[in-house]
């Protein structure tokens, strides 16, 4: 077991605890970084995918884990981001400014559709969204001008700073930066009096009320941060699909999202990353799973929502904590090497919670 | 203004089945207050059911009907009792997520199921293609109605009344308005909250059978028809969530501006009406028609 001893307030800011967090997080990042030269090239870019679906999640993380707001149409988002990125592009603009504006865009309209959060919540809240995405979802395909419609728009090549990301490799790189960018600053905004904010609505809407936060205030700065950085995730699959239509951004491109954070483990950052990677492998040995398997079974249309709905089902039912709170058990089954004990992080058992009004 | 009647006349016989649908959403929130993303995708296991029941077993419609309702009931039984029970006390979110894996099952473990498939079906029904007009003289200058929609609006009108009397007139329909008020009270009376629980999802499951065997004829029959549910929401929400004939009204409303923007819109905002009544709806009145409008206390 490790004790911390603590001899200065500042060693509670930190981000790094203890010297073995700073010798663990540098070990995985020698690896990221070495990944490219040892990986062969498509696994490099099935990892691209992992970092871009980790930012999207982060993103949503902020509102369904940390501020505990259903959003049923985050793909929404997403597209909006792809969108102003890609006709930016074609406009001109450097990389740095439309990655930045479709930031802005998406997190403007985050905000428009945080309003009605203002006044409805819990599933009410979700369905607007979910109206909302499908209003996105048609927007796009009947703007075609900007968009392409339904034809689909192409997305010519990169250039950052002068330097062109031509190869998976660069592009690799350019992902990894912004993603540790964002999960530093998630992590920054968590320790912030906003991100407490943010808990403090998550855990009661009531006290946090009587504490003075402002409700409205905060669940639209929410909304507009989830939003910005699923936008920032948007510009990125927009330029590592090169191809942009209507249907990548669907309905259910919005409940992946959320299936990611709930087999990672909804209300930590380490989840949404958990969970990218763990969805991106599963489909991947879904697609290696299909030649051994025998044919009757493995050319099935129905495998994949198939094994999908199981592994959901399966989590939401025996491991509610996800990935993470895995990890968490294993963890702290070593640290208290022979106390651990089997309970420790059973469900508490309650009465169903009403949140109608009484 | 014919015209005008004839369309109207079509939506309200979507409206019907987007009105079953929320039924279904409806009477499971009453009772456990969880959102049933998986109410498409039951619905689509009800046609998938009749069509077995016709075909493969050589059933008439009616009695495969019936026995598609009795199955869904046991089977939503089952599916609480399996998959809902263990999590009762979990905060909204997690349940949905459940169901919606429930969905993605369903989805995917019907196309591997030989008869069914991935392809579209064909529900046989004995009243396929034929004419009904109401008022002018014989067929002409009256609202002429195809048999499937008048159909649908009458079997919606019956189980309705049927719901209506088991809600109002039989000890396990008070049982459930009970459940519904207060668990905790409920439960107190003697009333067994869970196994009531489980006859709701039963009963949620073979309504949304209901809406799947009545849609059957006028679309078709396949793995994806469950996506309609997804227009049942907004049904559910305009008429106010926690409300029994809300719900129908909410269904009838999205059905007839679905069809009148349909026709008198530009393209693209047939799919789409449904979403942006339910948006202007949360603004104005975000507890619907016929919701309550209570403060919660601390």
């Amino acid at each position: 077991m490790r004790f911390l001893f603590k001899t200065h307030y500042n060693q509670d800011v930190r981000l790094f605890k203890h010297g073995g967090q700073v010798f663990w997080y540098g070990a995985l990042m020698l690896a990221l970084i070495a990944a490219p030269w040892l990986l062969p090239d498509y696994w490099v870019s099935q990892l691209v995918f992992i970092w871009i679906y980790s930012i999207a999640g982060i993103g949503l993380m902020i509102l369904v884990g940390f501020t505990g707001q259903v959003s049923l149409g985050h793909a929404a988002f997403l597209a909006m981001g792809a969108y102003t990125e890609a006709y930016l592009q074609q406009l001109g603009w450097p990389f740095a400014i439309s990655l930045a504006f479709s930031a802005l865009v998406a997190g403007i309209t985050g905000i428009i559709v945080g309003l009605p959060a203002l006044r409805v919540k819990g599933m009410y809240l979700a369905i607007a969204t979910l109206a909302f995405g499908f209003i996105v979802e048609e927007g796009i395909a009947r703007a075609e001008h900007i968009t392409g419609g339904n034809a689909g728009k192409m997305l010519g090549s990169l250039e950052v700073f002068g330097l062109p990301i031509d190869s998976d490799q660069r592009f690799y790189y350019l992902v990894l930066v912004i993603l540790v960018l964002v999960v530093l600053g998630v992590m920054n905004l968590l320790r912030s009096p906003t991100g407490r904010a943010f808990v403090a609505i998550r855990d009661s809407e009531i006290s946090a009320q009587s504490m003075g936060i402002n409700l409205a205030r905060y669940k639209t700065t929410a909304f507009a941060l989830s939003a910005a950085i699923a936008g920032i995730a948007g510009a990125l699959y927009a330029h590592k699909l090169r191809y942009l239509s209507p249907d990548q951004f669907t309905f259910l491109q919005s409940i992946e999202l959320l299936i990611i954070l709930v087999i990672g483990g909804v209300g930590s950052i380490y989840g949404a990353i958990f969970g990218a990677a763990f969805w991106i492998v599963v489909q991947q040995l879904i697609v290696l799973a299909k030649d051994w398997l025998p044919p009757a079974i493995g050319q099935q249309t129905g495998l994949q929502p198939t094994i999908f709905g199981l592994i959901l089902v399966t989590f939401v039912l025996f491991e509610p904590m996800g990935l993470y709170g895995r990890w968490l058990k294993i963890r702290t089954f070593f640290q208290l090497f022979p106390f651990y004990r089997k309970g420790m992080f059973r469900r508490q058992k309650s009465y169903m919670k009403s949140e109608r009004m009484k | 203004m014919l015209q005008f009647l004839q369309l109207v006349a079509s939506g309200i016989a979507q409206g019907c089945i987007y009105g079953l649908i929320a039924l279904g959403f409806v009477l499971i929130y009453k009772a456990t207050e969880t959102i049933n993303f998986a109410q498409g995708d039951l619905m689509m296991l009800g046609g998938f059911l009749g069509l077995t029941g016709t075909l493969a077993m050589g059933l008439p419609f009616w009695a495969a009907f019936a026995a598609a309702l009795v199955v869904m009931l046991f089977f939503g039984m089952a599916l609480e009792r399996v998959v809902l029970r263990p999590l009762l006390g979990q905060p909204a979110f997690t349940v949905v997520m459940v169901t919606i894996g429930v969905g993605y099952l369903a989805r995917g473990l019907v196309t591997m199921i030989p008869e069914w498939g991935t392809d579209t079906h064909v529900l046989p029904v004995p009243y396929k293609d034929q004419i009904v007009s109401i008022g002018g003289n014989g067929t002409e200058g009256g609202l002429i109605m195809s048999m499937e929609h008048v159909v649908v609006i009458a079997v919606t009108a019956l189980l309705i009344v049927a719901l209506y009397l088991l809600f109002k007139h039989t000890k396990i329909g008070i049982a459930m308005q009970a459940t519904s008020q207060n668990q905790l009270a409920a439960f107190y009376m003697g009333i067994p909250v869970r196994r009531i629980n489980m006859l709701v999802w039963g009963i949620s499951a073979a309504v949304s059978a209901c809406a799947g065997l009545l849609l059957a004829p006028i679309t078709f029959v396949h793995a994806n028809m469950g996506f309609i549910g997804l227009k049942a929401f907004p049904a559910a929400v305009v008429g106010g969530f926690g409300s029994i004939p809300g719900a129908l009204v909410g269904g009838l409303i999205i059905g007839v501006v679905e069809t009148l923007a349909g026709f008198y819109l530009p393209e693209g905002f047939k799919d789409i009406a449904a979403y942006i009544v339910v948006l202007i709806m949360l603004a104005v009145k975000p507890n619907g028609l016929f919701g309550e409008n209570l403060r919660k206390k601390v």
